[in-house]
């Protein structure tokens, strides 16, 4: 293996060279397009000319920058509630339940994903909308009078891209607690801790890594999805990748669209920066 | 606390409550949605009117099953269409990259490396409108200059294809790395010894051994691609994949045909979850 650090060998240009093209011809360089379209506009006689207004049309227009707020709010909210169901979870299963379960648990929880997003969305709407199975069944119990539209609001909304995502912080949990040894938790025991105290002082740091790549990839998931908030959310849902879709489908405004999504990916991009630098993490660790 | 620790009993008691109500949440929706493709009904509603398979085999005038709507059933086609070239890309693709990262070095491989990753902290609509400008881009290029029309950079089946592998890749790379990791290299050098070439070594040998981890990650790229959304909104063309079909049925009102779609969906996503665990259990 030391030949390839010296001089380029054949299995090295056969492996270099899809990688590059992948990387630069579908990452790098529609990146840097998008980058360019967004500081373009159509003048009067219908020619490109370089500008600022599709950045300035965002501060201008409260309806765009709260929509982008509102969503990276909630993009938040979402992963910390996620994180908040998953951990008792991830909990149970490796350390509470009898370990002749927790392979088929972890198994089951896992299923349920497999499944396409739109399924899952689709399977709330049957439940939850006015028509839907609860309402039926309220019904049917007298536990209410008419029926009750459960969609279309922020609630459920948040309900639905926290179920949307929850995979993606058991998985990591689940991992990272497997590695955490008994001991440390009987010994705290012994030594008089409470539950609050063990949770914190030694569950939790010892979760960091999968707590901080869980965090990543469901905030990054949740703030570009668009079916969840779309489907459940209704109309009122103003989220940002909605803005996006209707600047490139409805408005057919791409160069507009273009800033949209640049300001999202630097939105992303920060808040997951952000949240390294606090827990003094590395990406490559974190996807490990 | 834990189960080698006494524990109160309501702490038991309590916390199998939340974990049952959690499976319970899990599960419902898509419970729900595979009762209710069996229903005798016109809506995917209760109340319950009596059992029926109606939803998958009918060919009435009120009535058109799964078996015949051939909107569904040409999107599920395409969708098998997409997932199958977008699995064979990014399994070599992925493949190469995992043996570029772990067995090679040199310069600028950090940043290669970070680069690769990117795809995973992108988001799926941001990659779908970034791919859709360079492509529009190179169109409007290639048709200026040189006068040619390129089905390619025109929304449609293969710029879907290019968008999903984008990402996908990615996560190639990282399952066969994680195997590629264990790989004992003292295999490698024996043959080498014996004098094989680096190629046969990496063709006889290691590829051999990477094989469940490459069958896997197909298996999952496979699924990934069928199911993706948020990139390939913006991406398709005529030909629509069944994820975006069945999101334009679902948006304008919904008839049980799309539970009988997801019913499938469900049933064909559980047989190859249990077929690609039965891999990476062998794998072990």
């Amino acid at each position: 293996m030391n030949a390839a650090r010296s001089r380029i060998t054949l299995p090295f240009l056969i492996f270099v060279t899809p990688v590059l093209m992948w990387l630069f011809l579908l990452i790098v360089l529609p990146h840097i397009d998008l980058l360019l379209m967004s500081f373009r506009i159509e003048d009067d006689t219908g020619g490109m000319v370089w500008s600022l207004v599709n950045y300035l049309n965002f501060f201008d227009e409260p309806v765009y920058w709260r929509t982008f707020a509102r969503t990276a709010v909630y993009a938040i909210l979402t992963t910390v509630i996620t994180f908040a169901v998953s951990l008792p979870v991830a909990f149970y299963i490796t350390k509470v339940v009898s370990p002749r379960f927790s392979g088929f648990l972890s198994l089951l929880l896992l299923m349920p994903f497999w499944v396409s997003e739109l399924v899952r969305v689709y399977g709330w709407m049957i439940l939850l909308r006015e028509s839907g199975v609860i309402n039926h069944l309220l019904l049917q119990a007298g536990l209410l009078q008419r029926p009750v539209e459960m969609l279309y609001n922020d609630i459920t909304m948040v309900m639905g891209l926290v179920y949307t995502s929850m995979l993606f912080m058991v998985v990591p949990l689940i991992s990272v607690l497997e590695s955490l040894d008994d001991s440390l938790i009987e010994a705290a025991y012994d030594l008089g801790g409470n539950v609050f105290s063990i949770v914190t002082r030694i569950i939790i740091p010892h979760a960091m890594p999968g707590i901080v790549s869980g965090g990543i990839v469901v905030f990054m998931l949740t703030l570009g999805n668009y079916l969840t908030p779309n489907l459940i959310g209704g109309k009122n849902s103003l989220w940002f990748t909605e803005q996006i879709y209707n600047q490139f489908i409805a408005s057919f405004n791409w160069n507009q669209g273009a800033a949209f999504g640049f300001l999202l990916l630097i939105l992303s991009s920060t808040i997951i920066w952000i949240g390294l630098k606090l827990t003094r993490q590395k990406l490559s660790q974190v996807v490990q | 606390m834990i189960r080698s620790l006494p524990n109160t009993r309501s702490y038991t008691l309590g916390f199998k409550l939340y974990v049952i109500l959690f499976f319970v949440f899990l599960f419902a929706p898509l419970f729900i949605t595979c009762v209710l493709a069996f229903n005798d009904s016109q809506f995917p509603a209760l109340p319950w009117k009596g059992f029926t398979l109606e939803w998958f085999t009918a060919d009435l005038p009120e009535r058109v099953g799964i078996f015949h709507d051939s909107l569904n059933l040409s999107a599920i086609v395409v969708s098998f269409k997409v997932a199958f070239w977008v699995s064979i890309f990014s399994t070599l693709v992925g493949t190469c990259g995992a043996f570029l990262f772990e067995q090679e070095n040199f310069r600028f491989k950090q940043a290669l490396y970070f680069l690769m990753l990117a795809p995973l902290v992108i988001p799926g609509v941001i990659l779908g409108i970034s791919i859709l400008l360079f492509a529009n881009t190179l169109g409007m290029f290639f048709e200026n200059t040189f006068n040619l029309d390129v089905s390619l950079f025109r929304p449609g089946f293969w710029l879907v294809v290019l968008g999903q592998f984008s990402f996908i890749s990615t996560l190639v790379t990282l399952v066969v790395s994680a195997r590629l990791k264990k790989f004992d290299h003292s295999l490698e050098e024996a043959a080498l010894n014996l004098g094989a070439t680096r190629l046969q070594v990496i063709w006889h040998i290691t590829l051999k051994f990477l094989r469940p981890a490459i069958i896997g990650a197909f298996a999952v790229a496979f699924l990934m691609s069928f199911e993706n959304f948020n990139t390939t909104l913006f991406l398709v063309g005529s030909q629509s994949t069944l994820p975006i079909t069945l999101y334009l049925q679902v948006r304008d009102g919904s008839t049980p045909v799309i539970n009988a779609v997801s019913f499938l969906l469900i049933v064909g996503t559980s047989m190859l979850a249990v077929v690609n665990l039965t891999f990476s259990r062998k794998k072990e």
